[in-house]
């Protein structure tokens, strides 16, 4: 190895990007997720409000409605958040990779090459079959780098799944 | 004699012929060995003495209820039953090692088999209990990539699995097994001559090997060119053991026991704690024991890390099996300026590290020098001086010199290291540089990387940043970076996903060797610098 060089040179400049993604182009999820989400929101919603009843309950503290009061309202927010939510779950195939986003206060953009692909799978859940509604999962050897689609109509998800099957045939990559 | 370890050939192979001795047969034998010891006292009794033992003997109450042939007997069964078992699970364990596999069979009456294609090996790992050493025998462990996804070969002889590593390795990187042999015959061609376990000779010869074995320095010195060697200073050994978190921890107990006695005068305190302690002093001793011989070289087909005084245990790494690289510098290493180093590999090995670490500590403690080095070894793509001086540019610095820095808004979120927190794209790399207090430089060879993700969160939004990381395997390194000045993480995200592509097309290290011969392929991962 070298020594270091005398004069720092100054930072390579960037890839000309916009500032942000842009919010075109993505290929959203079916509007019918949004039944699945909610109702599942609701349901586990209820369970922590009633979980957070027994210190009223159980224990009669004189303070004891404010957890309830707390856990109602936070779970009756993220309901009412769930439709905006679920429409911002998007993904892009581009040219060589998978562009996945979803999150509205949190957001989160990943990009996975197709080449990296270590398998496919498609989930239903009770609920989202009875919408004919199906979940992909494009796993990767890095956890974080694993998409979970939601809410696809079930012929999208199959033709997406044997299209990224096909993608990543023709660009495979190692480990 | 040749030079080739003979298992290579294609054919099914067995192990060590000590193996069932090594593996769990010592009990049996410490078994046998009270017995005899038990019936010797009996008969020099019966021959010399008044026919009979000390009363209360179990032996001897068994020998005069008359059930004493029924009972040698049944010992008898058990003891052929173990012999012939241990000696059935032997033959039946065997391998192979084609072109593109290595198989293992075993088992009596559960059967595994075991196969893994060469060109996904992580790592070949060759351990030597302390036991096996003085018997010459070794395991083989050849690591792909998964939880627990490893062939183990135990045991094997001590000089044939060496050679054994070279021809495997020699085969999975692609270069063509009459090369592969012509480059082993060469590697050996200095070393003694190698001696095919199972072969009968004098007494005096095997016993003069072995101690020549236990005697031979950790790293054999053909192996790897000296200038590219890191060894362990025993004197940073000590000074890093006795500047640890352990020690900390260590001295915080002997202040409370100190405040505790001083106010109630009672030492009973000290009970509870005795097996923390006497932890402590186990971890200080293992880690010593484990660091002192410990070596890193790079040979010819990866990185080799060596280790320990008693049981010995020495890993390569092929080309292109490491993740991502953090090199890092806890607080009270800052003074003596040293630095630890880790990495993420796709496969974990069951076997431990260096002072029962998990095997991804590469580097336990090293200074300046040997951090030099030991990136240069695990980051063989990285060539180009201007990306080596700013990596080492960035262990220590902070501020706008070749790195993309949070911007002074980022104050909020990060006091101190907002002029240091910052990332670099090089040919083939990314840089990500944090902290201040506790410095830490993370390298991930974009060619392993698995995808990138962009993040930003409320407060970030507010403050117009976000948050970059580049996913790589599991593992103790995460490579992300928060607080980035918001279009520059997006630039970095657009242009590392770009990138990505762009290296793992170009990427042929699941074949290190296969282009030995031709000159080194363009490191450049795209043409231009800024791909589109």
């Amino acid at each position: 190895m070298t020594e270091p060089l005398e004069s720092p040179s100054p930072p390579a400049p960037l890839v000309d990007a916009p500032d942000w993604p842009s919010d075109t182009g993505w290929r959203r999820v079916s509007a019918k997720y949004i039944v699945v989400d909610v109702v599942g929101y609701i349901v586990s919603g209820l369970m922590m409000t009633a979980v957070s009843f027994v210190p009223l309950v159980i224990f009669h503290w004189s303070l004891g409605w404010i957890p309830p009061v707390v856990v109602g309202a936070i779970a009756l927010i993220t309901v009412l958040l769930t439709p905006r939510r679920v429409r911002s779950i998007g993904y892009q195939l581009r040219e060589d990779d998978l562009l996945f986003r979803r999150g509205l206060a949190w957001q989160r953009f990943v990009a996975v090459p197709y080449g990296r692909m270590q398998l496919v799978d498609i989930n239903r859940g009770p609920l989202a079959r009875a919408l004919g509604l199906s979940e992909l999962r494009f796993v990767t050897a890095a956890a974080a780098a694993t998409i979970v689609v939601p809410g696809l109509p079930e012929a999208e998800a199959e033709e997406l799944r044997d299209r990224l099957v096909g993608l990543a045939e023709s660009r495979r990559a190692g480990l | 004699m040749s030079s080739s370890s003979g298992f290579t050939d294609g054919d099914w192979h067995r192990l060590h012929p000590a193996t069932p001795f090594l593996r769990g047969g010592l009990t049996l034998f410490a078994i046998v060995g009270i017995l005899v010891v038990n019936l010797r006292d009996i008969l020099i009794d019966n021959i010399f003495g008044d026919g009979r033992g000390d009363d209360g003997e179990p032996l001897v109450l068994l020998a005069e209820s008359g059930f004493a042939w029924i009972a040698l007997l049944a010992v008898v069964v058990l003891l052929a039953a173990l012999v012939i078992g241990f000696y059935l699970s032997w033959r039946m364990h065997t391998f192979r090692i084609t072109d593109e596999v290595v198989e293992v069979r075993s088992g009596i009456l559960f059967r595994t088999h075991r196969r893994a294609r060469l060109d996904r090996i992580q790592g070949i790992n060759i351990q030597r209990p302390f036991l096996a050493r003085i018997f010459g025998a070794a395991k083989l462990e050849v690591n792909v990539a998964g939880q627990d996804a490893n062939v183990q070969l135990a045991y094997l002889g001590s000089q044939a699995s060496d050679q054994l590593r070279r021809e495997i390795l020699g085969l999975a990187s692609g270069t063509q097994r009459a090369e592969a042999e012509a480059a082993t015959d060469a590697a050996t061609v200095a070393q003694l001559p190698l001696v095919a376990s199972g072969e009968v000779h004098p007494v005096t010869g095997i016993a003069q090997q072995r101690v020549s074995e236990l005697l031979a320095p950790e790293l054999d010195p053909d192996l790897a060119p000296p200038e590219s060697v890191v060894t362990m200073n025993l004197g940073r050994l000590i000074g890093s053991l006795v500047l640890s978190g352990t020690t900390v921890a260590l001295v915080l107990i002997a202040v409370a026991l100190a405040v505790v006695f001083a106010r109630t005068g009672e030492f009973f305190f000290i009970a509870p704690l005795l097996p923390i302690l006497i932890g402590m002093g186990g971890f200080y001793f293992n880690r010593f024991t484990k660091s002192l011989r410990y070596s890193i070289a790079g040979t010819a087909d990866g990185v080799r890390v060596g280790f320990g005084l008693f049981s010995t245990s020495n890993e390569t790494l092929p080309p292109g099996r490491i993740h991502s690289v953090q090199v890092s510098q806890p607080l009270l290493w800052r003074p003596a300026g040293w630095w630890e180093i880790k990495l993420n590999r796709a496969s974990t090995s069951g076997a431990k590290g260096a002072a029962g670490q998990a095997n991804t500590t590469i580097l336990p403690v090293g200074n300046l020098t040997d951090v030099r080095k030991v990136l240069g070894l695990v980051l063989p793509a990285l060539v180009d001086p201007e990306s080596i001086a700013l990596l080492e540019r960035g262990l220590t610095s902070s501020g706008d010199d070749g790195f993309h820095n949070s911007p002074p808004r980022a104050r909020v979120l990060r006091w101190f290291s907002w002029r240091r927190n910052g990332f670099s794209i090089v040919p083939g790399a990314v840089l990500l540089r944090s902290g201040f207090v506790w410095r830490r430089l993370v390298v991930v060879p974009l060619a392993r990387a698995q995808g990138s993700s962009l993040t930003q969160g409320p407060l970030e939004r507010r403050l117009r940043l976000a948050s970059v990381s580049i996913n790589t395997v599991a593992g103790p390194v995460s490579a992300s970076l928060g607080a980035i000045d918001a279009p520059a993480a997006n630039a970095f995200f657009t242009e590392v996903a770009a990138a990505t592509v762009a290296s793992a097309s170009t990427d042929t290290t699941h074949r290190w060797g296969a282009g030995r011969q031709l000159p080194p392929p363009s490191l450049t991962p795209y043409p231009d610098g800024a791909p589109a």
